[in-house]
């Protein structure tokens, strides 16, 4: 796990207690509500449902509807709208229920919220958190596992993390939420019920910071959201065969932490990159490409990507052929000419 | 193509009247024919006239600076000016303004120096002056993207308990966008104090209204989204800044937002590098000029015997005087620092970013091997 502290908001330190991720993901923007009036969330269902994946759960009734309120339903009226609140200094966290479901508001994320801090100078920031719960692996139908995550990478403006435990999803959260740059914070679906035992608020490395979770010698096993449980098996079951896996938890996509990865890499010599997305023009391509670029004379072979296939995300029966697996991370890794 | 070749476009059969107060000849409409809404006091119109001959003349002058090559664009609002000037002339200081690349004119008229205005079009940067000193966002090229932001902006005021409304100028064009249905919807649902002013110009570059949409008018969409919608003469400054006022007022006593559109005419081309004789009758051009929204507000205060010689000569001093300055920061360097590049993308520094500056600036210095130095050292 990333090194935890309390976080230093003036809020008393609560009793350790098992949270989820999505409980986690509440309890930051709850926290956030209390500490600063100017933040609001809006979004479709976050109001009284909660959220369909209830991470909001329970805010409507604390707040009220001047904080906290059901939008109508479209994409880019959300993410437009958000621009002018923060324009107008509120920090609005506006959620968009599922990865595909962020496509209507492209326009609005590109062209305005990513562009707008240089556009005017500086004059005009907008420190606007939009939350997008993404990938698969929860058997959800067409529209509902995309990773979208390199639409936003390749938007300079950007600011793109994505959490892996329930311990970063608060911190993560509210790094993002008090950030005066727009923020994209992918939400691994598949990872909302996963738990740990938190004392909140708690606080693990800064927002725009890679961790080493697991050392080792021989291979640097990069991963982020989704994939970074399949990475920590990965490094379990190679141990067993005596191979030493060091295992990467990116946490931030955009800005890219060159330092933290560039010491593990130059130290195994080997490395790989793991993600749910399609391989062409993905994540990974960046990765390995600055990865060469700058530590090409200590690496002992080419490095690897294991992602998903260049098709569109399978339906549920058919997305465990889709997705990495350490089966087939180990696979690749043995493609390697090991001396 | 059009999918619906044969029928006569419903826009040019249905539209009824639109609202006026001063009629094409300079005179006042009778009370019944107004709508409900009172002519303005003569002060006012004669305030509005000056406004609008300045506005004029600015846009006059920056057509013919891009025709010498000397701007990269300008959008043109030559014949729109009733419309531009009246949304201005009936904001409060506090209120804000989301203006598209159309609407200089606007900006100029709340008081925006024709330099700040410049910076964009003569590429100095993507946008150029002081948006919160004004109260205006940057002029919008993504259409309709605006409209949301006004809404946005307008719900967080009225979350604040402030009395700011937002005002939006969009393109007849721009409302087939979705985000325009979106503003709207949002507009009315939330209650937002905004108001729509639709300048419908009659083309989206080429294309002619009856091509976006199969309604009488833009105005009637309003009752669809549950807000009021008014259908307005366009070139009639007197029924604009009535109407607009009127709808700021509603916003600002909380009772939501009102979509207006004003029935006007693009004179100019789209840009410098649009051909409209390619779409559209030189007959037709000319009708419009004889509909010149400030020849007609002319006729009705020289009747009024508001405008006199002498009130004549000292607008059109200062509409000259204007253009002077307007010409005058042409000549002046503007200073665009390339290292300035990276400065505005985050509130943070990258490092990423830190050594593209780094080798930009050596390149810059000329010192191929100091920048090679830089790349390498960034490749390390
Ligand atoms: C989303 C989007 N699509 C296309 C364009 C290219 N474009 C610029 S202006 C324009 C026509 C807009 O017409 P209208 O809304 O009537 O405004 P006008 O230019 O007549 O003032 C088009 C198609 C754009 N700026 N934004
Ligand atoms: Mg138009």
């Amino acid at each position: 796990m990333s090194p935890q502290q309390a976080l230093d908001t003036g809020t008393a330190v609560r009793a350790p207690e098992d949270l989820t991720m999505a409980a986690a993901l509440n309890a930051a923007i709850r926290d956030a509500m209390v500490d600063d009036p100017t933040v609001v969330l809006f979004g479709e269902d976050v109001g009284p449902l909660g959220g369909v994946f209830r991470v909001t759960d329970g805010l409507y009734a604390e707040f009220g509807e001047t904080r906290v309120s059901d939008s109508p339903l479209a994409e880019a009226g959300i993410v437009g709208t958000a621009i002018g609140m923060a324009m107008y200094g509120l920090r609005p966290v506006v959620e968009m229920q599922f990865d595909a479901f962020s496509y209507p508001a492209f326009q609005q994320i590109v062209s305005h919220v990513a562009k707008m801090r240089n556009r005017t100078r500086g004059k005009i920031p907008l420190p606007i958190v939009i939350r997008i719960p993404y990938a698969g692996d929860i058997g959800g139908v067409e529209h509902h596992s995309d990773s979208s995550e390199a639409y936003w990478t390749a938007t300079p403006g950007l600011t793109v993390v994505s959490p892996s435990n329930p311990a970063d999803a608060y911190s993560m959260l509210r790094e993002a939420i008090a950030s005066d740059d727009p923020v994209i914070f992918m939400e691994p679906k598949s990872r909302y019920w996963s738990k740990a035992s938190l004392s909140l608020p708690v606080q693990t490395e800064k927002l725009n910071r890679a961790v080493v979770l697991r050392a080792g010698t021989d291979v640097t096993l990069i991963a982020y959201g989704p994939t970074v449980k399949t990475a920590l098996a990965t490094a379990d079951q190679a141990e067993a065969e005596g191979l030493s896996i060091e295992v990467i938890d990116l946490r931030s996509l955009s800005p890219f932490d060159d330092e933290t990865v560039g010491v593990s890499v130059r130290k195994t010599g080997r490395a790989a990159i793991v993600h749910e997305a399609a391989q062409f023009g993905g994540y990974g391509a960046e990765v390995a490409t600055r990865l060469t670029e700058r530590n090409f004379f200590y690496l002992a072979a080419p490095i690897l990507r294991i992602t998903g296939f260049d098709i569109p995300y399978p339906s549920p029966k058919l997305e465990e052929y889709f997705l990495p697996t350490p089966d087939r991370i180990l696979a690749a890794l043995s493609t390697w000419e090991w001396s | 193509m059009s999918l619906n070749v044969e029928s006569t476009p419903l826009t040019a059969v249905l539209a009824p009247p639109p609202l006026r107060l001063i009629d094409d000849t300079g005179q006042a409409v009778a009370e019944n024919e107004s709508g409900g809404f009172t002519l303005p006091a003569v002060d006012t119109l004669l305030g509005l006239y000056r406004q609008m001959v300045i506005a004029r003349r600015f846009d006059v002058q920056v057509t013919a600076l891009t025709r010498q090559g000397r701007l990269a664009t300008y959008p043109s609002a030559l014949g729109q000016e009733a419309c531009e000037i009246a949304a201005v002339a009936a904001l409060a200081p506090q209120d804000w303004l989301f203006p598209t690349y159309r609407d200089s004119i606007a900006l100029l008229t709340r008081g925006v120096e024709p330099k700040d205005i410049l910076a964009s079009f003569r590429g100095d940067w993507h946008s150029g002056y002081d948006y919160h000193q004004h109260r205006i966002a940057p002029q919008a090229t993504p259409l309709a993207t605006q409209a949301l932001h006004a809404v946005g902006l307008a719900t967080a005021a009225k979350l604040k308990r402030d009395n700011t409304v937002a005002l939006t100028l969009l393109g007849d064009g721009a409302t087939s966008e979705g985000d325009a249905h979106e503003a709207f919807n949002f507009a009315a649902v939330w209650q937002a104090p905004v108001v729509f002013l639709v300048q419908n110009n009659q083309f989206a570059i080429s294309v002619p209204l009856d091509k976006q949409m199969a309604c009488r008018t833009i105005a009637d969409k309003a009752i669809g989204y549950g807000m009021p919608g008014y259908y307005v003469d366009g070139n009639d400054v007197a029924a604009m800044y009535a109407v607009v006022s009127a709808a700021m007022d509603r916003a600002r006593r909380g009772d939501g937002p009102t979509l207006i559109e004003g029935l006007t005419y693009r004179i100019e081309a789209h840009t410098n590098s649009d051909d409209p004789t390619r779409y559209r009758k030189a007959a037709d051009v000319d009708l419009w000029r004889s509909r010149d929204p400030i020849e007609r507000l002319e006729k009705y205060l020289v009747a009024q015997g508001a405008l006199t010689e002498g009130v004549r000569a000292s607008i059109l001093a200062a509409a000259e005087e204007l253009a002077a300055t307007t010409r005058d920061c042409m000549t002046e360097q503007a200073v665009v620092d390339p290292l300035e590049l990276f400065e505005h993308v985050y509130s943070t520094p990258r490092t990423a970013l830190a050594e593209q500056r780094a080798f930009l600036a050596a390149e810059l210095a000329g010192d191929a091997l100091a920048s090679a130095v830089a790349t390498e050292k960034s490749t390390r």
